[in-house]
């Protein structure tokens, strides 16, 4: 099982995401450095979050047009499986390889808190372990994270079962949705269903001990769907 | 040669800066304030002297890196030698 860890200067959660991939395969993964085009043929590559760059520009803008980019969107175009977390998924949204965007929250502030996310549509290669209606608790920590698309472009990815994770109720409460994001996105796979982004940090609930383990089932059904 | 790039957010985005700021006018008193946007500029010194490839190399900058289109406008001033 070879899993990659691409790291950008101002990445923040490469560390978290090598522990946890570690944890679960008993094997650590590849690092990758921005500057290397060359990422090899691995099972799987992750897209870490933080702050690429300082987030200048727009967030992950500068990190998507870096060589170690350059060679993830070759190896996804080529069919490549492909995770990217909070600033990982930005940045896959900089590249082209997801549609729409990422905004300032719709509160204006940084949220740090749990998430209720609901398994949408399973039917991409890369959510297979997945089971539609699965629910994780999984904390987002984020700035950007308000997913937008125009509405021709929502329901196309509606259409095509692209919509991975939702936010959702836990007990019922109104502000399940932590930053505004349209239709309650909290992740979304490419139309290739190779490619997923996400918001949430699955790599930061990876044990009881630190407040629940849903993250790494979540983490768990994506490296077992790269082997596949 | 002196290039302005000036980004907009489109319309329809939602703009929750430019909404901060209205507000923050409306409790100034400046009641007759509406549709506060930001965005941003970018400035560009081109080593090219004629405009039209000032202008035809900029707007590949922008669509290639420094505007995302899906949520935003952009609009190029290619400054004329004696105003840069």
């Amino acid at each position: 099982m070879n899993i990659s860890v691409i790291t950008f200067p101002g990445s923040n959660c490469d560390r978290d995401i090598i522990t946890a991939v570690q944890d679960i395969t008993g094997k650590p993964p590849s690092l990758i450095w921005h500057k290397d085009r060359e990422i090899g043929s691995p099972d799987l590559v992750l897209v870490p979050g933080g702050f690429s760059f300082g987030d200048y520009l727009r967030c992950g803008a500068i990190a998507s047009k870096s060589p170690a980019m350059d060679g993830v969107y070759s190896f996804a175009l080529n069919g490549g499986m492909v995770m990217g977390i909070c600033n990982g998924f930005q940045i896959l949204i900089e590249t082209g390889l997801l549609p729409g965007a990422l905004i300032r929250n719709k509160g204006l502030k940084f949220v740090c808190r749990d998430t209720n996310l609901l398994v949408g549509n399973t039917s991409s290669s890369i959510m297979a372990q997945m089971a539609e209606g699965d629910e994780f608790i999984v904390p987002v920590a984020h700035n950007e994270g308000q997913y937008f698309a125009d509405e021709e472009t929502l329901n196309k990815i509606e259409g095509n079962g692209q919509i991975a994770f939702t936010y959702a109720p836990l007990n019922g409460e109104d502000d399940y949705n932590p930053n505004g994001s349209a239709l309650d996105i909290a992740g979304i796979t490419s139309e290739n269903g190779r490619v997923l982004g996400m918001m949430p940090h699955p790599e930061r609930m990876m044990s009881d001990i630190i407040g629940g383990s849903d993250g790494r089932a979540l983490l768990n059904a994506v490296i077992e769907a790269s082997q596949s | 040669m002196k290039v302005i790039v000036n980004i907009t957010l489109k319309p329809g985005v939602l703009d929750p800066q430019g909404r901060a700021i209205e507000n923050s006018l409306y409790s100034l008193g400046y009641q007759d304030v509406s549709g506060v946007s930001t965005g941003k500029q970018i400035v560009l010194d081109l080593d090219e002297t004629d405009p039209a490839r000032a202008r035809q190399k900029s707007a590949k900058m922008c669509e290639t890196l420094l505007v995302n289109t899906v949520i935003e406008d952009y609009e190029i001033t290619v400054m004329d030698e004696e105003d840069a």
